[in-house]
């Protein structure tokens, strides 16, 4: 912190509610979601009715709450079952990965890195139509070849699975492999002094170690799943994600309900950020 | 290498290999031989470059191309304005616990779904939204007043959506800067506008480029924010994209597409790497 610098009180002033503002602004979108989940009112909109929890809890049509909401609750689980494969996977592949890039020196390693960071800078949108075109030619070649189907290939989860793990599975590479460079391979080699294998040291010491940035990879992985729309978008067959299905609803017109959800999604996700910090930060 | 660190370094590299050639290697190359499709008739195709000719003699597609890199751009521009002063602030006008407070208080929008965040503008431009009303109330407005479906509400929405990505990089740079040199500075003389120009800026270059380069590519594969804030006019590539894909299923005229939008963003990070002399891994790393 800077002290001790001349500078006029209005200039002072002036910067201070700047940043006020500035964060005035950051909070104001989220904040309008919220207030009017509890709007007494069939839309997001003023004037205020008054206070309500039937978007949460309602019954009757048409103030039917989030948790009575099927097609809602349904693309929820939806969206919860994409999100544990793609963190499952992620994390796999991205501690195979660090383990790769960390400890092993071959030679093309520095171009497999590249690639490997590659898919932080193709769009979203490509990186699903990309998938999309290319799992449909090896669905009619294999169709072509063998007169059976794959219906895995053609727009659905699996695809939706496959396309988030395609650019997730690089942030958890890079959360995991942070920590393992701060790994002291002294206590490796203790392990293998009093009589461990390899893979039995590997399992007691480095895996422990690498533990907090493996979960925290994982809730980088579950939040990101659940929010990405782009990928998610060119892939999805008719089991739609929760961005999906909001986006769906969203360019019809919307109910409150839309807010209740994503009240809760601020919440959840404010939660799992929170975690994925604390995780990532703990000392040992 | 022993055979066992051998038969360890192939099954750490098998995972990788299998991921990176199946899902992003081949579907590129695949979309890419697939742009090159020209259709002929049914199921019968030549190879040539007809789709990107056709994109480059259709104004409308490459008008909208246009159009989104340079609204890219402004957009980039504007959250660097706009973040700048930000962190400066967070970096050294702050320290210890609201030092740490201000910083989670960026990031927790940006933990949000997109989705939702848009959606948040909505609530706030649209005819019946709460600025709408607000001015009708203050009596600015006589009646209802659309602030969505506009380049304006375009804009808001993209340097919103990107803020985070220019301002966290933008802290962990001024971060670095000594603050002694900025007193320095001062002692000997120097203007505020002259310490900024000659100290921080350059100083903080690497957090400018990579913060640029990141929302600049953001805006341009954005497709929610310009959809949902613009409205069936807002004319920006993604979009063209998608309609391609889905709705006219020509996924040839599409993968050309994909590809001009993939290239263009390429281009401008390789550009914006080379200009700062920084390697990608680097960039990305911050």
């Amino acid at each position: 912190m800077i002290t001790g610098i001349p500078q006029s009180a209005g200039f002072r002033w002036a910067y201070k509610a700047y940043v006020t503002l500035f964060f005035i602004y950051l909070a104001l979108p989220l904040a309008t979601v919220c207030v009017f989940a509890f709007n007494n009112s069939v839309f997001p909109s003023l004037p205020w009715e008054g206070f309500t929890w039937a978007w949460f809890f309602g019954t009757e049509a048409p103030y039917i709450g989030v948790f009575h909401e099927r097609p809602i609750l349904r693309s929820i689980v939806t969206s919860g079952v994409v999100a544990f494969w793609v963190s499952l996977l992620a994390v796999f592949v991205g501690t195979c990965n660090a383990f790769l890039f960390v400890r092993h020196e071959f030679r093309g390693k520095g171009f497999l890195y590249i690639l490997m960071l590659l898919p932080l800078i193709i769009p979203g949108i490509i990186l699903g139509i990309s998938i999309l075109v290319f799992s449909s030619s090896v669905a009619n070649f294999l169709e072509d070849a063998t007169g059976l189907w794959f219906d895995g290939l053609r727009p659905g989860l699996i695809l939706v699975i496959l396309g988030q793990f395609s650019f997730i599975t690089t942030f958890a590479t890079l959360v995991i492999s942070a920590r393992l460079q701060k790994f002291d391979p002294s206590l490796e080699e203790a392990a293998l002094n009093l009589g461990a294998t390899r893979w039995g040291a590997v399992r007691a010491v480095t895996l422990p170690f690498l533990f907090p940035a493996m979960a925290a990879a994982g809730v980088v992985a579950v939040l990101m799943s659940f929010e990405n729309f782009n990928t998610t978008l060119m892939l999805v067959g008719s089991d739609a994600p929760l961005t999906i299905t909001m986006f769906d609803r969203l360019k019809l017109g919307s109910t409150p309900v839309l807010n209740a959800v994503s009240l809760l999604l601020i919440v959840v996700s404010a939660l799992l950020g929170l975690a994925s910090l604390l995780l990532q930060k703990r000392k040992d | 290498m022993s055979d066992r660190s051998k038969l360890t370094f192939w099954l750490l590299l098998a995972p990788l290999l299998i991921w990176l050639l199946t899902l992003i290697i081949l579907p590129h190359v695949g979309m890419f031989l697939v742009s090159l499709r020209e259709k002929v008739g049914v199921r019968e195709y030549e190879t040539g470059f007809a789709n990107y000719a056709v994109f480059f003699n259709e104004p409308l597609y490459w008008n909208t191309f246009a159009r989104t890199a340079y609204m890219s751009i402004a957009a980039t521009l504007l959250t660097l304005l706009i973040g700048f002063p930000i962190a400066y602030y967070i970096a050294k006008l702050t320290r210890g616990r609201s030092k740490t407070t201000l910083f989670l208080m960026c990031l927790i929008p940006f933990w949000v779904s997109e989705l939702v965040r848009t959606f948040g503008w909505m609530i706030l431009l649209r005819e019946t939204g709460v600025f709408s009303n607000l001015l009708q109330y203050v009596g600015l407005a006589s009646g209802p007043v659309e602030m969505l479906y506009n380049d304006a509400a375009i804009m808001t929405g993209l340097v919103y959506t990107s803020m985070l990505f220019m301002v966290v990089p933008l802290v962990t740079t001024l971060d670095s800067l000594d603050d002694s040199l900025i007193e320095a500075g001062y002692d000997l003389g120097a203007s505020g506008f002259a310490i900024l120009r000659e100290i921080v800026i350059p100083h903080a270059m690497p957090g400018i480029v990579s913060g640029c380069i990141v929302v600049f590519m953001l805006s341009l594969g954005n497709y929610l924010t310009p959809i949902l804030l613009g409205g069936k006019d807002s004319l920006w590539f993604t979009g063209l994209i998608y309609s391609q894909f889905i709705t006219r299923f020509n996924w040839e005229l599409g993968s050309a597409f994909g590809f001009l939008l993939l290239g263009l963003s390429s281009l401008i990070v390789f550009v914006g790497l080379k200009l700062s002399r920084q390697s990608l891994g680097k960039t990305m790393a911050q």
